[in-house]
């Protein structure tokens, strides 16, 4: 490493800045990160609070009064609590199984198991909603004829349009979330503790549930709360499962909220004190982690030696393939299945096989190329911009650079606590008059997918610092590198794979991302994700399935270019 | 379906030298110049792009971009672009009457007589030229023959409310669809709000628009659509799907659709060139055969099997009334039935 030729070590003749004692020169960047941040926060939030408190005749907070004395409002936050607590549940309970199976167990097939989860992941949730309404939907879910047909009963067995059926799907499409936040730490705990519990004794489970659990249980509490806000904020799920059901949540009544005549001020009281109990919520999860402080890898050696699961590896290894089967393959099936057919519920043989559903989404439907288009124009540039600002910010906040840094993750998470759709109000608010008019363009949604995605590459990219330890870099420091260098030198090829982990995960967090772009596009910059909703509510089904599959070929053959560029699995960040 | 729309265009482009408008008039030459129209539009899907098919073939590329949402998201799109200053429609569709009352009132729209639209019935035409109906769209029950034995299908609006029928039938949303907004106040005018009160008992299935009953009917998913688009309902019969469409006698919601212009269309001659496209009778008559549509031209006929609009007992809406009533009507709506 070319430590030499950093700056500090040159004789400070130049004079200037570099003389300051103490002047760090990078710290311009950092400042100038965590000031585009904050204003990029502060400024739908800022929208949403005016919003909710002034209108034409001055301050009031009538609003708030008027949204939280109102039953159908107050039903649709108790169903949104209400589900969301168990989505959490099932996907820590589900993403944590797999992630200790695969990283710390002799399961077989470990390669195929993470590649479904990566599938799972990037299939966009609305689409797996959709999916599963054509599999359990009560009468004619295939699901359910399959079951009539073989008990000779008149019932249904899963009828989807329920509260029930809601968290099933969410947590389906929830728990990839927990799995790779839980995945990565399971890697980087060394065995050495659990060799000392074997060593003097204990047996597997004790270890697992004495050893591994507690080191894990950050990784389990920060899934637990990120699935947790994931479903919060979910809007294609509900309004495709709950709303035919009379099931609002909050993100569906918000929505409904800017039709015309749109009362944005309601919306924005609708979301303030969701916004304030979230913020409690993330405020406990730091002083959770706080508490414990791991750093995982130090420069010293480590050592991981897998558990052997004896006779429960065959039924752990049936329970990952029934999650696989439920998030994967029957919802590709039966896209597979309503793409190809004249109608979606008869069997599919000759009579009613056609490719004219491709015709029709690919070709005739107006709208769908320029919306490929933008899709994938948006993708790139967020993911980009977004793995840059992310990284640069959780570095700022995990070396603590300036006072008050740590107060910026606060900003970086902020977008989780806002159900998409409020962001799109403020954000609406903001930029759809002077000084900056960004709607009508595809500017807007650039702006709202690098804000909202900021969470997930911001976790992501702390994760990935928090896991490399400063010694390395005060090594270099010591040695006289500056701190340009050392990130340059040290920190980046460690974090190298983390990052690229970070932009896969905004890609495809943005080219599914519905809840935002449901208010904020214009017929002029439609994305593919608002074509399907547009699809969806009019009940074109053999399109939706088109449209969907294409969009799950792309993201798929985004993530086997990446991993074959980089040899290795974007998702496990260390093998 | 593709069929359907590819059988559209051909019969479009063979129309021949009949067509009311030369491709040499000042009109056409000043569209192609401007080269695109953009139309946001309530028809279903597969019949609005059949349509801007058939006119670009018609004039020498001139594009149509179609966006099809529902009634009311076409409004709500059309004012959120109005507020934000953005000039991008040209064609305003909608089945929601109510809507044309309202944007002539902000002075929305561009006042424009589509040529051949004189002998439109009054119903038919604003009295002050700025919007004109299209097409005539009917609400009407649908079951599902393979399920429900004909003797035993609902046949009046009153027949839904049997507590027999409860988890079997479908409804589209008013707060999506003008096609049931005006349904619903149709039937509130005829039997007050406590019928959707007691329909909602029967916990119906909501989804959006108009015309997705008659996929969740032709699949079985709900035996029994208690509303939705006569010609989608049509339509998907005709694609060999298992579909009974029923005209109750107490009368049937008649809704008429109306196309306006946009005041700040950026495309205003393609705009008149397309209004005058839509309601020439060649492409009303073809709305009826291809599309299963009513409309308000005279000399239109309509497929055999369908039953004459004189035949009906029909039940119009005041467009006034509509757009008075509209927060009122989504309100009491989605407080029956949940959503």
């Amino acid at each position: 490493m070319p430590f030499v030729e950093t700056g500090t070590l040159k004789p400070a003749g130049g004079g200037g800045w570099r003389e300051i004692k103490g002047w760090d020169p990078s710290l311009t960047m950092w400042i100038a990160a965590a000031l585009f941040l904050v204003l990029l926060m502060l400024f739908p939030l800022a929208a949403i609070f005016k919003a909710s408190l002034w209108d034409e005749s001055g301050f009031t907070v009538n609003k708030y009064i008027e949204v939280f004395t109102n039953g159908p409002f107050l039903a649709a936050i108790w169903n949104t609590v209400y589900i969301s607590f168990w989505v959490g549940l099932i996907a820590v309970f589900v993403g944590g199984l797999l992630a200790w199976l695969v990283t710390r167990t002799d399961i077989p097939f470990k390669k195929t198991i993470r590649a479904l989860v990566m599938a799972s992941f990037v299939t966009p949730p609305f689409l797996g909603a959709f999916a599963w309404t054509l599999l359990a939907g009560p009468n004619a879910g295939l699901l359910n004829h399959g079951y009539r047909a073989l008990t000779g009963s008149a019932d249904s067995l899963f009828n989807i349009f329920t509260a029930q059926g809601l968290i099933f799907v969410m947590a389906l499409y929830s728990f990839p979330y927990a799995f790779s936040m839980i995945a990565n730490v399971c890697e980087l705990i060394s065995s050495d503790l659990e060799d000392a519990a074997v060593i003097l004794g204990a047996r597997k489970l004790w270890t697992a549930c004495t050893i591994t659990l507690p080191l894990a249980l950050p990784a389990l509490l920060s899934g637990y709360i990120v699935a947790f806000l994931h479903s919060l904020s979910l809007f294609g799920t509900p309004a495709i499962l709950g709303l035919p059901a009379g099931l609002h949540t909050i993100t569906t009544q918000i929505w409904t909220l800017f039709q015309y005549p749109p009362r944005l001020d309601l919306a924005a009281a609708f979301s303030v004190p969701l916004l304030l109990a979230t913020m409690l919520l993330i405020a406990l999860q730091k002083k959770i982690l706080g508490k414990r402080g791991f750093s995982t890898i130090g420069g010293k050696g480590r050592q991981r030696r897998l558990v052997a699961l004896g006779w429960a590896r065959l039924p752990l290894f049936v329970f990952v393939l029934l999650v696989m089967t439920l998030s994967v393959f029957l919802p590709y099936w039966i896209l597979l299945k309503a793409a190809l057919s004249k109608a979606w519920a008869l069997p599919l043989d000759w009579d009613n096989f056609t490719f004219n559903n491709f015709s029709f989404a690919l070709a005739q439907d107006s709208d769908t190329q320029a919306a490929i288009l933008n899709t994938f124009k948006l993708g790139i540039l967020t993911a980009t911009a977004g793995t840059f600002l992310a990284t640069l910010i959780a570095y700022i906040t995990n070396r603590n650079l300036f006072r008050g840094a740590r107060y910026l993750s606060f900003f970086a998470l902020a977008p989780l606590v806002i159900p998409g759709i409020v962001l799109a109000v403020g954000l609406f608010i903001v930029y759809t008059r002077p000084p900056l008019v960004l709607y009508g363009t595809i500017w807007i949604l650039f702006v709202a997918y690098l804000t909202k995605e900021m969470p997930i590459g911001f976790t992501q990219a702390e994760s990935t610092f928090k896991s490399i330890h400063p010694e390395l870099e005060e090594a270099s420091r010591i040695i006289g590198a500056n701190r340009f260098t050392s990130l340059k030198d040290i920190t980046a090829p460690l974090a190298k794979s983390g990052l690229i982990a970070s932009w896969c995960f905004i890609f495809i967090g943005v080219i599914r991302e519905l809840s935002v772009s449901i208010l904020l596009f214009a017929p002029s910059s439609k994305v593919i994700s608002v074509v399907i909703f547009d699809l969806k509510e009019e009940g074109q089904i053999g399109a939706i399935a088109v449209l969907g599959i294409l969009l799950l070929l792309v993201s798929f053959l985004i993530i086997i270019g990446i991993r074959w560029i980089l040899d290795r699995d974007v998702v496990a960040t260390r093998e | 379906m593709v069929k359907t729309i590819c059988f559209v265009v051909v019969a479009f482009c063979s129309l021949g030298p009949s067509r009311s408008i030369a491709q040499d008039s000042p009109l056409v030459q000043a569209s192609k110049k401007e080269g695109k129209i953009v139309w946001y539009t309530s028809l279903a899907l597969p019949s609005s792009t059949s349509i801007a098919h058939a006119f670009r073939t018609r004039y020498g590329g001139i594009e149509v971009e179609v966006h099809r949402t529902g009634s009311q998201r076409v409004l709500q799109r059309v004012m959120q672009e109005a507020s934000a200053g953005i000039r991008n429609v040209d064609i305003i569709h909608t089945s929601d009457a109510g809507h044309f009352v309202l944007l002539k009132q902000k002075g929305m729209l561009l006042k424009y007589t589509p040529r051949g639209v004189e002998p439109f019935p009054a119903g038919f035409k604003d009295k002050d030229g700025f919007y004109f109906g299209m097409r005539a769209t009917l609400s009407v029950i649908a079951y599902n023959p393979k399920l429900i034995a004909d003797k035993d299908a609902p046949r009046t609006w009153k027949d839904l409310l049997n507590p027999k029928w409860k988890g079997k039938m479908v409804t589209a949303h008013p707060g999506y669809s003008g096609i049931i907004m005006t349904h619903v106040l149709a039937l509130v005018d005829l039997y007050g709000w406590d019928y959707f009160r007691d329909l909602a008992k029967n916990g119906l299935h909501i989804v959006q628009s108009a015309n997705d009953p008659a996929g969740v009917v032709a699949s079985g998913e709900r035996p029994i659509g208690a509303n939705g688009a006569e010609y989608f309902y049509y339509k998907t019969q005709k694609q060999g799907n298992p579909i009974q469409i029923v005209y109750p006698k107490e009368g049937i919601p008649l809704v008429v659709s109306p196309v306006a212009i946009a005041k700040d269309a950026p495309h205003p001659n393609s705009a008149k060139l397309f209004s005058d496209f839509i309601f020439a009778k060649e492409s009303q008559q073809l709305l009826a055969d291809r599309e299963g549509l009513y409309t308000g031209h005279p000399e239109v006929t309509y497929p055999a099997d369908k039953p004459k609009l004189k035949d009906l007992k029909l039940i119009s809406v005041d467009a006034d009334e509509l757009e008075k009533r509209n927060v009122e009507i989504k309100k009491r709506f989605t407080e029956f039935f949940g959503a």
